[in-house]
């Protein structure tokens, strides 16, 4: 019987990462799911749902010597979680401003108690080095819908801080 | 009357170019009805091309009437379409009968004129936006052996819609 492991691999960036590990893996008899890439701060990060019959610890052997010779961190957990479990968005939220401490705990604390379920986020610090831009991007489910959060925020008082909130519509055709 | 069996990729047939339709028979109306029964039973439904249930004819049928608070031009039969003009571009989110469990964001015309043939081969035209124009692109596309996989775009190239321009603070 088959399992699912969440595989993380992070390390120093460079060309060709996904490629080595993933034929790792394809040769280890792997089969791969759901998977996210992500290039962070100049840092190589991946997470990546791997079905194999066998344990985590196989699953590690089988990266270790590609990971080791790229220098990279791995981690390996069961999961329970499976294919095709996919949750539709129905709201988009992008936040931007000046950077400084405590926004995405502000703006996420917010739309969190009221009814949010974050999805995805993405977040970046654009600008330059005097004077940085937080930009973040979220798409998430809300459980007691798009007012809610509009109200949510527009009692958080933050007046330096862009908050556009749009609904998702998903067109099935 | 029963549904058709919508056909999913990797069936080839959503692939291929489909053939425009020479005959306005008994025939061809029959099959818009189960067509359109089709759609109507797909839940959420909002369109559906005859390609999608492996019938490789120019044949789409779009209402979006049922969707809350937009523009719409209500049941329309769309037959031989073809798409006159187009104006503005939206990013927004589709999904397909055809590829289940998966929906992704694809750039389209905000507006569009299409002229086509309907189930009794009268000339129509109509003017869509928004929801309805994209779901007008996305069948057509169908005819055309083309997916909505074919059109995604990051979700990063696009941070804000083009529909907020010049809105400040929606929030």
């Amino acid at each position: 019987m088959s399992d699912w492991y969440m595989l993380t691999v992070v390390g120093e960036d460079r060309p060709g990462i996904v490629a080595r590990v993933t034929k790792a893996l394809f040769e280890g008899g792997c089969n791969l799911g759901e998977a996210s890439m992500m290039r962070l701060g100049g840092s190589f990060t991946i997470m990546l749902m791997v079905e194999l019959e066998g344990t985590g610890e196989r699953l590690l052997r089988l990266v270790e010597p590609v990971a080791g010779s790229l220098g990279l961190h791995v981690h390996v957990d069961a999961i329970a979680g499976r294919l095709h479990r996919h949750l539709e968005p129905d709201v988009s939220v992008t936040v931007y401003g000046a950077d400084r401490a405590g926004i995405v705990a502000r703006v996420t604390g917010a739309l969190a108690e009221a009814g949010l379920h974050i999805l995805e986020l993405r977040s970046d610090v654009a600008g330059s080095k005097e004077n940085p831009i937080y930009i973040m991007h979220i798409e998430g489910h809300a459980a007691r819908g798009i007012d809610a959060l509009r109200t949510a925020l527009s009692q958080l008082g933050l007046e330096d801080i862009e908050v556009h909130l749009e609904p998702v519509t998903t067109m099935l055709g | 009357m029963a549904s058709l069996e919508i056909i999913t990729y990797p069936d080839e047939r959503l692939k291929q170019v489909a053939q425009p339709v020479e005959r306005f028979d008994e025939a061809l109306r029959r099959f818009v009805e189960r067509l359109e029964q089709t759609m109507r039973d797909a839940p959420g439904g909002v369109g559906i091309a005859a390609p999608q249930v492996g019938h490789l004819f120019r044949i789409a049928i779009v209402d979006v009437s049922s969707r809350p608070k937009i523009a719409c031009n209500g049941r329309m039969v769309l037959i031989n379409p073809e798409i006159l003009s187009w104006e503005g571009m939206v990013k927004g989110r589709e999904g397909c009968m055809s590829v289940p469990d998966f929906t992704g964001n694809v750039v389209r015309a905000e507006c569009i004129t299409v002229s086509a043939l309907d189930e009794t081969g009268r000339q129509r035209e109509y003017r869509c936006t928004g929801y309805e124009a994209r779901a007008v692109q996305h069948e057509i596309d169908h005819l055309d052996g083309l997916l909505f996989l074919d059109r995604l775009v990051s979700r990063r190239t696009d941070l804000f819609p083009r529909k907020n321009y010049g809105s400040r603070k929606s929030a």
